[in-house]
């Protein structure tokens, strides 16, 4: 009997080396793909335990704070954000029955605590429980307020930054919506079919013709390539042909043979497209590359909610190499679909003497033992030289002086900047205002733009780019 | 140095184990437990030595290292439980206290486990009334009829009847092995027993079908027919024997199977634990998840995820995240916390204990000593692959418990018992080695 007895043995443990086999599957082999299961709740209930951070504004108010529910072992943090839909698209949410989007998502990693392994392991042999770091926005209240204020309800977004940091003053999207009301899974059900689509970004996601404010980017091309000056002269007159397609100014208006300047200032399409096709495509790439075109754009925030700005066909973003009618993309016409974010790292770039910096949504990190980490500025390109982003500004300034942007003039403060009105379908326009203040020092440049009006982009958005530049520059001036 | 000065050393490692392991749990939940719960650990100590007196007078020969792996299990199993819940490494403790009376009680007053043997048809019928006594007294829990509700406390008799069984498969077919192998017949190339000697051991295989209808415990049965299997093959010698009992099993089974779609739906969920995660499949689902949050060292002792955060209620009853952290899912809560490398301990103690067992059987001389100590070596080792199994996905999950490491009284006093039997072979076979040596110097 004993050889059987031996033979028994051998096989328990084949089973035995089986349950090892299994075990090792589970938990090393296979445990990625486990964890990323989406029945597997483990990972969001644990962050559910986590104090996560605060988020405040740049004013020290409270963005989102987490709140505790129950006691003891049971205790679970609750998000809740104190001023409802004034955050509501920058910031985004963040709950276990929903996931997170936003700012919230971008910064999880110091909201949550989450460290180095070593560090953990430190704090751990501490006693301390893993608690999240506050983080501090760059949104202003009163900026955030004005932006919404100026569009008064109608669709659209607005984006203010600071040229010398790239830190986002403002950054509202019409419809808006109460991050609160997230949690609610009807009331995330409609808020996600609504037609409106409250959830989208306008500001980050938004893709719209970007109409005469892509002159800007046009003037940066003619001017820092050498090609042109601000005193060279073309013909105004309308029609003329573009790409074999007769172009006209804004109402057929008539200039006669006209400098730059006047070209900026009275925004005339002809005058511009002929510059792009002198320019060509390459050179006008070139420079809507410097920009941050044909690439999502620079800022801690999720990729998903980022949109490339370019000349898109078909949900493609084409390149220099595709047939592209160059002289009405430096009108902002073609298949050009640009961001509001975009648009304002433009008028950006040029106030910051042609150097554009990353934008950032974060001044601040605090973790729980008070150490602070601040936003170091990140140099993105040199878009132009120092001589150039003078010349444009001087020409921007008459936009707003003398030309089709006088609503936004803010008294007392030289204002530059560049209105632009793109045809949509429908007959309905998409109006913009982009610029800075104030324009011997800037402080502040802003996107601003209305969704489907029948208004121009100067007397539409120039009153929106007025309220949010002297809410935050009166706020300077003011203490 | 004797076998009991080894055994003494050998409960050293059990004794850092439990201190190591009440120390990190108190560390990481130092906000909930009090100081005075380290004393769980020392009572179980002190319950060990106790007990490694009472083998050292009776059974001086006896194998030294059964006793300190088996209570390494119980340390295990004392840790994960006082980490899971204070309360549970309590009545644990005392649940160690009874079996261990039990066990010392055995040894005591069975002078001589030959004299089972004579009583072997009533231990047969005591076995079987204990299988079937659930149907009548108990309660269903899973559809399956596992306990039998003794006031405030419920006994799981399937437990005790698995010695009842193994002492008589040893005696019946420790009388029959002769004439099952002499009497054979050679059908189709397929050798066959005897027939009339095919009638006992046809009701075996009905009382496993039996288990499996009446009762619908797949984990007992599975256990149980496998203990026969492995005591047929070691009587006989005939691995033709064992191929017929297997697919008369699965046969049978299967045949139920189609009946109740109890046992269908766990066929169903171990081929497909995610087709319902959040239903049928919950269980085994957050099993894998739990072992794959592990990782090969774990999170650490009182580090993991046991209760859902928010949830109020009794603990671990309900708002456990991992169903039955403490019974049936106590390996993947081991495996979650300790890791690969935990999982791997548990498994290797099972692997040694089974080696302890056997080497007993082979040292013994007689063969109703070899099968009985084969048997409750197998029945054993079988339990804790059927349930780790169960819950690695490697088999059908079936509810049977961990030995010495799951919450239960039935499961620790049942096995105490198993233990004691298999100490007094080991003894009696040992001493008569030891003796024959002497007398050869």
């Amino acid at each position: 009997m004993n050889r059987q007895i031996v033979k028994l043995f051998g096989f328990i443990l084949v089973l035995y080396a089986l349950l090892f086999g299994f075990t090792s599957y589970w938990s090393i082999f296979d445990s990625d793909s486990l964890e990323a299961n989406s029945a597997n709740r483990r990972p969001l209930l644990e962050e559910q335990q986590i104090k996560r951070g605060t988020i405040f504004a740049d004013d020290g108010s409270v963005i989102a704070v987490s709140r505790p529910q129950g006691k003891g072992d049971n205790q679970i943090y609750v998000r809740h954000y104190p001023e409802g839909p004034l955050y509501g698209n920058p910031i985004g949410y963040s709950f276990v029955e929903r996931g997170r989007v936003g700012f919230e998502l971008a910064h999880n990693d110091e909201l949550v605590g989450n460290k180095t392994e070593f560090l953990s392991i430190l704090d751990e042999l501490q006693g301390h429980q893993q608690e999240g770091d506050n983080v501090t926005s760059s949104l202003d209240p009163a900026a955030q307020r004005a932006a919404v204020d100026g569009l008064a309800g109608r669709r659209g977004a607005v984006v203010a930054m600071v040229p010398s940091t790239g830190e986002i003053k403002a950054m509202v999207s019409i419809p808006e919506y109460d991050p609160n009301a997230v949690r609610n899974s009807k009331a995330f059900q409609r808020l996600n079919t609504d037609d409106s689509a409250p959830l989208f970004n306008r500001a980050t996601q938004g893709g719209y013709p970007p109409g005469s404010t892509m002159k800007v980017v046009a003037a940066t091309a003619a001017l820092d390539s050498g090609e042109f000056t601000p005193n060279s002269v073309l013909s105004g007159s309308s029609p003329i042909e573009i790409e074999g397609v007769p172009l006209s100014n804004s109402g057929g208006e008539q200039f006669g043979e006209i400098p730059m300047t006047t070209a900026l200032t009275n925004s005339v399409n002809t005058y511009w497209a002929q510059v792009g096709e002198k320019l060509g495509t390459d050179t006008m790439f070139k420079y809507m590359d410097r920009f941050g075109f044909n690439q999502k754009p620079q800022l801690d925030y999720p990729g998903f909610q980022l949109t490339a700005s370019g000349v898109y066909q078909g949900g493609r973003l084409l390149d220099g190499s595709d047939r592209i009618d160059i002289g009405r993309v430096a009108i902002g016409q073609e298949r050009l679909r640009v961001t509001p974010l975009q648009m304002a790292e433009v008028a950006a770039a040029v106030a910051n003497e042609g150097e554009l910096i990353e934008p950032r949504l974060w001044s601040k990190v605090v973790d729980p033992d008070g150490r602070e980490t601040k936003l170091d500025p990140a140099r993105q390109s040199r878009v132009m030289s120092e001589e150039t982003a003078a010349q444009l500004n001087d020409m921007m300034q008459s936009v707003v002086q003398e030309g089709t942007g006088t609503a936004a003039a803010v008294s007392g403060i030289d204002v530059a900047g560049k209105t632009g009105t793109a045809e949509v379908s429908g007959g309905t326009n998409q109006a913009w205002f982009i610029g800075f203040a104030p324009a011997d020092d800037p402080q502040l440049a802003i996107a601003a733009t209305v969704e489907r009006t029948s208004g121009f982009g100067g007397p539409t958005a120039g009153p929106i780019f007025k309220a949010v530049a002297e809410a935050i520059l009166n706020q300077g001036n003011g203490g | 140095m004797s076998a009991r000065t080894r055994e003494l050393f050998a409960l050293i490692p059990v004794a850092l184990l439990v201190t190591a392991g009440f120390t990190a749990v108190l560390i990481t939940n130092s906000d909930q437990l009090g100081n005075l719960s380290v004393l769980y650990g020392g009572y179980f100590l002190a319950l060990c030595v106790a007990t490694h007196i009472v083998i050292r007078i009776r059974l001086p020969d006896a194998d030294p290292f059964l006793f300190p792996l088996v209570a390494l299990l119980a340390a295990f199993g004392m840790v994960m439980l006082f980490r899971l819940d204070e309360g549970l490494a309590r009545d644990q403790a005392n649940w160690f206290v009874l079996g261990l009376i039990l066990f010392s009680a055995t040894i005591i007053f069975l002078r001589d486990y030959e004299a089972l043997e004579r009583y072997r048809y009533v231990i047969a019928l005591a076995g079987i009334v204990l299988l079937i006594m659930p149907r009548f007294l108990g309660h269903a829990t899973n559809d399956a009829f596992l306990a039998v509700d003794l006031g405030p406390i419920t006994f799981q008799p399937t437990e005790l009847a698995k010695i009842c069984i193994v002492v008589f498969l040893a005696s019946y077919l420790n009388e029959r092995r002769e004439v099952l192998v002499v009497g054979a017949r050679s059908m189709a190339g397929i050798v066959l027993p005897p027939l009339k000697h095919l009638g006992p051991l046809l009701v075996v295989w009905g009382a496993a079908m039996l288990l499996l209808v009446f009762i619908r415990d797949l984990g007992s049965s599975v256990m149980f027919f496998g203990a026969f299997l492995a005591l047929i093959y070691v009587a006989t010698a005939r691995i033709s024997f064992v191929i017929i009992g297997l697919g008369m099993f699965v046969l049978g089974a299967w045949f139920f199977a189609q009946t109740a779609p109890h046992i269908e739906q766990r066929f169903d969920i171990w081929l497909d634990p995610f087709h319902d995660p959040g239903g049928s499949g919950y269980q085994l689902a957050q099993s894998l998840f739990a072992q794959a949050d592990g990782g090969l060292f774990g999170r650490g002792l009182g580090d993991s995820l046991v209760q859902l955060p928010g949830c109020q209620g009794d603990f671990p009853d309900r708002c456990a995240i991992l169903p039955a952290p403490h019974t049936d899912f106590v390996y993947a809560v081991i495996v979650d916390e300790l890791g690969l490398f935990g999982g791997a301990a548990v498994v290797l103690i099972y692997a040694l204990i089974a080696e302890r067992g056997f080497k007993t059987a082979i040292v013994a001389e007689d063969g109703f000593s070899k099968l009985l100590a084969t048997g409750l070596t197998a029945i054993f080792a079988l339990q804790a692959f059927v349930i780790i199994g169960g819950v690695t996905r490697v088999i059908p999950l079936t509810g049977v418990t961990l030995p010495f490491i799951s919450y239960g009284g039935s499961s620790i006093v049942a096995n105490f018992i198993l233990l004691a039997l298999l100490l007094m072979v080991s003894d009696k076979a040992r001493r008569r080695v030891r003796i024959e040596n002497e007398v050869v110097r």
